[in-house]
């Protein structure tokens, strides 16, 4: 983040209102570099390790990675609007304990539970933006303090218990059905169909190219006549809604309610956006990049620890890659100007 | 500016993240010390999996059982949470350890409830789970349990304070580790239950986490609030250490009983310097060291552990009370942990 004195980017935001060639477009993808990387990878831990390369072994790390997954698309959509957010894992980890304690305790039916847990977190989502867009403050301040007013409701309304004997409802989308010889878990494919749904909105509807709009440039945004003040609420409160889903997700998975989840989430999720290619600064990136920036995170913590490495290296790795991925945006941009 | 100047960018994305595969390989080779990359389908593995990587007394549990796996020939993995209470950390350890082969798992929960389905998920696909340290709720989640029997560590340094104080009044402050955790109530009803007091004999009792600064700040508190404290419980050593540091600047050092429970080396060499009246030591090493044999033991013949195993807690003092059973810091030094 100390590189926020860095000049926006110079890119026009005409250049992506622009329907590029399929082929052009393949190539020239900032989800080319990082789909590369992570067939090395997949490549690198096959010929390592004779468990990695299964069907079942795929399904795991989808499934390990689906509830970092959903609150990164979120991450991504505030991020491609030059924004953050802090507060992501905090507001999936009070949306999961309002779900679980709901519903555990008999206040509501499973099914109104979970949608109340969604409408709280599409309200922080809210509030988010309108801190962002009415007042204004950066979005870093706004979600750097609804990251602690959203934890510390977390720990008040869950009493520090974990919330257990969940009714079935809750954790549906845990359960397998068999393709083939491998097991999928339903909450694997709500996260696939959630990218998918938002790269489409993100790369064929007006709303998506509003948003790569706003993020290079507010004002030329504004001056062309996209309403930025409803567009920049609108997507603190849509990425909301989606750490809600990925609350239901991290409950259908661990199968109980627990308060102290998501601690790390947040810089987890920023860790995808930025190995998939996303740039922090606005305007660049997408979520199926994203997508892929999660499977290189999950895929190197599996294949590691199936070579038996010890944990703490899986950080190490982590780090570098991080570091590396922004080094390499920021020279493809100085090259650009 | 267009779109074809980010072909570079892309081709020179893909040539770091393979310079970082290489690094991922020079990493298994030298640090892990379990860098073999060929897994021999008859090799024998075990997982282990504790809280976090960083604090000493998981690493003491690392080591034991590095050393057992060594001696017994099988190979260990080993994973952790990446802060305490990481409950989604430990699952996914749990699951790629599953995925692995692994014939037994070994663990520390950091989230006693949370962590059970993720067992039970293990248990269901015939892999042998034993709980290390902390015990999950309900215990019979895991297959076994090693542990220091927490509430006799508390009776010891209780026992021990009764003792020492002689008769004197005493008027108590209990620095806990927080609230809800099993271990720190344990610990705490069993000092109570040692000094023969209750509660309401408590003049000051504040949550720690187990962390130096805050014990500190929770003393000074103490202090302000009965300056007349004579006896202080703490929960684990660097709670103690912070406590004598905000007795030391109100120069009531010499006159304050601290009890702990723990035996780290730092902590043991404190009981030494007299910084900490007395500590019960307990036995990270030893609780791995059974673990892997156990593990070793059901590969062999099939025969799983079972029920609770009582680790060992010795009380570590130089100023050994009459009618309280205890050892000395050299023996504590010798046996100590970090």
């Amino acid at each position: 983040m100390t590189a926020t004195s860095t000049p926006p980017s110079t890119s026009t935001p005409y250049s992506d209102l622009k329907a590029p060639t399929t082929a052009r477009r393949l190539l020239t993808q900032p989800t080319t570099g990082p789909l590369i990387a992570l067939l090395l990878a997949c490549v690198f831990f096959s010929v390592s390790t004779d468990q990695f390369l299964t069907g079942g072994n795929f399904s795991l790390i989808v499934q390990q990675v689906m509830v970092v997954g959903t609150l990164a698309i979120g991450q991504t959509l505030i991020i491609l609007t030059a924004g953050i957010d802090l507060s992501c894992g905090a507001v999936m980890a009070f949306g999961s304990i309002v779900i679980a304690k709901m519903a555990a305790e008999g206040s509501l039916p499973p099914l109104a539970a979970i949608a109340l847990g969604l409408v709280v977190c599409a309200g922080f989502g809210l509030l988010n933006g309108a801190l962002v867009q009415k007042v204004p403050l950066p979005p870093f301040i706004v979600t750097l303090g609804m990251l602690n007013v959203a934890f510390a409701l977390t720990h008040i309304y869950s009493e520090e218990q974990t919330v257990s004997n969940l009714p079935g409802p809750l954790t549906a989308l845990g359960q397998t059905f068999p393709l083939g010889k491998t097991d999928i878990t339903y909450g694997s494919l709500v996260t696939i169909a959630l990218f998918l749904l938002l790269a489409y909105a993100l790369s064929s509807t007006g709303w998506g190219r509003h948003v790569y709009a706003l993020g290079n440039s507010p004002e030329a945004a504004r001056l062309n006549g996209i309403r930025t003040s409803r567009l920049t609420i609108g997507v603190y409160t849509v990425a909301g809604l989606l750490y809600g889903i990925a609350a239901l997700l991290l409950i259908s998975r661990t199968g109980v309610g627990d308060p102290q989840a998501g601690q790390t989430d947040n810089l987890d999720s920023i860790t995808a956006v930025v190995l998939g290619g996303t740039s922090l600064f606005g305007g660049r990136g997408s979520v199926l990049g994203t997508f892929i920036g999660v499977l290189i995170v999950g895929v190197f913590r599996n294949g590691l620890q199936l070579m038996g490495v010890a944990s703490i290296y899986q950080t190490l790795i982590t780090g570098v890659l991080v570091i590396l991925a922004v080094t390499v945006d920021q020279i493809s941009r100085r090259r650009a100007r | 500016m267009s779109r074809t100047s980010r072909l570079p960018s892309s081709l020179l994305r893909a040539a770091a993240c393979t310079g970082v595969a290489a690094l991922a390989l020079t990493a298994c080779g030298s640090g892990s010390g379990s860098g073999s990359t060929s897994t021999g389908s008859g090799e024998v593995k075990v997982g282990l999996i504790t809280k976090t990587d960083t604090n000493p007394f998981f690493v003491k549990m690392k080591e034991g059982a590095e050393k057992t796996a060594k001696a017994e020939g099988v190979k260990l993995m080993t994973a952790a949470g990446k802060f305490d209470g990481d409950n989604a950390g430990q699952v996914t350890a749990i699951e790629n350890m599953v995925a692995a082969g692994v014939k037994g798992i070994l663990i520390t929960p950091s989230d006693s409830k949370a962590i059970v389905p993720a067992l039970e998920k293990a248990k269901a696909k015939g892999v042998l789970v034993i709980a290390l340290d902390t015990p999950t709720e309900p215990e019979s989640a895991v297959d076994a349990l090693f542990a220091t029997d927490n509430l006799k560590a508390g009776e010891l340094i209780g026992e021990y304070a009764k003792a020492a104080m002689k008769g004197k009044t005493a008027k108590i402050a209990a620095l806990d580790l927080a609230p809800g955790v099993s271990v720190g109530i344990q610990r705490h009803n069993g000092f109570l239950k040692g000094f023969g007091a209750t509660d309401k004999d408590v003049a000051c009792a504040q949550d720690t986490g187990g962390d130096q600064s805050k014990g500190q700040t929770a003393m000074e508190n103490c202090l302000q609030k009965e300056p007349g404290i004579n006896v202080v419980y703490t929960i684990n050593e660097p709670a103690a250490l912070g406590a004598y540091t905000a007795l030391k600047a109100k120069g009531r050092e010499k006159d304050v009983l601290i009890v702990s429970v723990d035996g780290g080396c730092t902590g043991t060499r404190a009981v030494k310097d007299g910084k900490i009246a007395a500590t019960s030591q307990q036995y990270p090493l030893k609780m791995a060291a059974e673990g892997v044999k156990a593990v070793v033991t059901f590969a062999k013949d099939g025969k799983k552990a079972s029920g609770y195993t009582d680790t060992g807690v010795t009380l570590i003092t130089d100023k050994a009370q009459d009618g309280v059973d205890s050892k000395d810091t050299a023996y504590g030094l010798d046996n100590c942990w970090g």
